[in-house]
């Protein structure tokens, strides 16, 4: 549906390009007096092929970063926990069952029907990520929420070593699901994006133990954080440049300078969990950076997938390019 | 992922099912009349799109959608060849319902299903308004209704199919521009009409989503064009996502394990750290 009309002092909200050639493209003449450069491309009035995701950014990118930041603490917390860091493991623990709620609120929230949100365990769909997703979530949850909680040992600890197990699948799932669609920005990444996603979630769990650990108890957070952001980095960085033309929406208007800020945030996080590794406050500083550029990264995508999808040549370049 | 071949209702589990059936438009008899969209709303009992004007020709219904589950294209071209110097293409356009439907694949309610004549069907009471599907589907056919969360598209008319009755729209086609049938009749159909224009001069007529070999199996909806199919706003090439599904979770495995030895190399390493 459109939001044009027709008032008394003129059109509002007219489609882009009504007074373009129709059909410019290969085969046809510009017009003389057309200011306007030529598109490469032919479409319908330059309006979408793909529709727009429905998903709002804050929930769903926010349900990415959440799940991948519980996801990852609950495998660090348990590592941690075995290599004798329990001051680093318990704030994972209660930082995973918070972000799991956090992230499952969101995914929720976006539903156009949120009180039918149970009819995600009506069936289990190995072709749907979402439905495979779901079932890991139903599963993951409960165990990440029961390791945060004080219960005996015995019932404690099995519980941390699921979540611990799940944990990285929840933190990938997301991956697979975004890559699964016809939106350029985001199928054409499906080689990279489970690597993206768990650097990313890496780099955010890293963070969050490097905020609330004493700096003496912190390390196992600040090695994983260096290898979480720079695979968040470089993996970045190859799947925008394997994806040829498509790959320039992540380098364009808001999707480029989330990307922008989110690999400044990253590396800057880096710099500062080396530099500063005997600083709690450098340290903590280091932390919010992972968390922040993990967030934007997937803010990032998101909106580069948006982009994509709302102009017709990343649909007809590549598929006319591959034909 | 699931494969579907060229008995999508067979594949889905019907055993004794009628004949697939589906749509040809043969897009070069469109009048632009629009009486496909109007008995598409009047039978389904859409709600309104908008009273637009969009300034694309006579197009004001703008492309496919919730609440627009039929539209008419149309697109004018200066010919400079011609008498009157323009060529006017219209075209009628619905849900290919594919043979390899994406949004039948990745709906996690099972909302969306096969139905026993091949074509893909929203149970509008299961749809939870998740929108997975609207990304997924490689034409911009499927959207969400936003006052009701619920994502609508094209039924073929299931209702009407089954009790006997053709869709609602190739019943309103005073052309026959829509014709509905059995989709094994309609193939042979639509080929002797392409090579009927090819020989009369319409050197750019052809046939689009006839093929059970394109990226989608073939769709149960296809069209003859007279020029590229993006000049409708239509994709010139589109496959399937969930054909790349197995390598996805493949990749996504390895992360995960990935992540797991990061986390353990992380801990081990320097225990003083």
């Amino acid at each position: 549906m459109a939001d044009s009309s027709v008032e008394r002092d003129g059109l509002h909200g007219v489609a882009p390009d009504r007074d373009a050639h129709i059909t410019p493209g290969r085969r046809r003449r510009r017009a003389a007096d057309s200011m306007v450069p030529e598109p490469e491309f032919q479409s319908y009035y330059g309006r979408p092929i793909l529709h727009q995701p429905t998903w709002k950014a804050l929930d769903i990118a926010g349900y990415f970063f959440f799940g991948g930041l519980a996801g990852a603490s609950s495998t660090l917390a348990v590592a941690a926990s075995a290599t004798g860091h329990p001051a680093l493991a318990r704030p994972l623990r209660y930082g995973a069952a918070g972000a799991i709620t956090v992230s499952a609120a969101a995914l929720v929230h976006d539903l156009g029907r949120p009180g039918r949100f149970y009819n995600m365990l009506r069936v289990l769909k190995p072709s749907s990520p979402m439905s495979v997703g779901s079932w890991i979530l139903a599963a993951y949850g409960p165990a990440a929420i029961g390791a945060a909680l004080p219960l005996p040992a015995p019932l404690g600890a099995p519980l941390s070593v699921a979540a611990a197990a799940l944990g990285p699948a929840v933190a990938t799932y997301t991956a697979v699901l975004v890559s699964d669609t016809a939106v350029p920005a985001w199928h054409e990444g499906y080689c990279e994006m489970p690597f993206l996603f768990a650097g990313s979630a890496a780099a955010a769990a890293s963070g969050l133990g490097l905020v609330t650990t004493p700096v003496s108890g912190a390390g196992p957070a600040r090695r994983l954080g260096v290898i979480g952001a720079t695979a968040e980095l470089a993996v970045g960085r190859v799947m925008r440049r394997r994806m040829g033309m498509v790959g320039e929406v992540y380098e364009q208007g808001r999707a480029g300078r989330l990307v922008k800020a989110a690999e400044a945030l990253s590396l800057a996080g880096i710099g500062l969990a080396v530099a500063g590794r005997r600083s709690r406050a450098a340290s903590a500083a280091a932390g919010v950076c992972w968390l922040a550029g993990s967030a934007l990264t997937r803010f990032g995508v998101f909106e580069a997938g948006v982009q994509s999808a709302a102009d017709p040549k990343y649909v007809v370049e590549p598929q006319r390019a591959g034909k | 992922m699931i494969p579907v071949g060229h008995d999508p209702a067979g594949q889905a589990g019907w055993d004794d099912h009628p004949p697939r059936m589906g749509f040809f438009t043969d897009t070069s008899v469109c009048i632009g009349c629009k009486a496909c969209e109007v008995a598409c709303k009047e039978w389904n009992d859409v709600p309104s799109d908008g009273l637009n004007f969009s300034g694309m020709s006579f197009d004001n219904s703008w492309g496919l959608g919730a609440d627009t589950r039929c539209h008419v294209a149309f697109i004018e071209q200066p010919r400079g060849e011609r008498e009157d110097g323009i060529r006017w293409l219209m075209s009628s356009d619905v849900c290919k319902h594919c043979t390899e439907a994406a949004c039948l694949d990745v709906c996690p309610t099972g909302a969306l299903f096969r139905t026993e004549y091949g074509t893909v069907v929203v149970q509008q009471d299961v749809c939870n308004g998740c929108g997975y599907c609207v990304p997924a589907c490689p034409f911009g056919v499927i959207d969400q209704r936003k006052d009701d969360g619920r994502v609508w598209k094209c039924t073929l008319c299931y209702d009407r199919l089954q009790v006997g009755q053709e869709p609602a729209c190739a019943k309103a086609c005073p052309t026959n521009s829509i014709q509905f049938g059995v989709l094994d009749e309609l193939r042979p159909r639509a080929q002797a009409r392409v090579a009927a224009l090819q020989a009369a001069g319409e050197t750019e007529a052809h046939l689009y989503g006839d093929s059970p070999d394109d990226g989608v199996g073939g769709a149960g909806a296809f069209f003859l064009l007279l020029d590229q199919p993006e000049v409708y706003g239509l994709p010139p090439d589109p496959v399937v996502t969930t054909r790349a599904l197995g390598s996805m979770w493949k990749r996504a495995a390895v992360a995960a394990v990935g992540l797991i030895g990061a986390a353990v190399a992380s801990s081990i390493g320097g225990r003083h750290g």
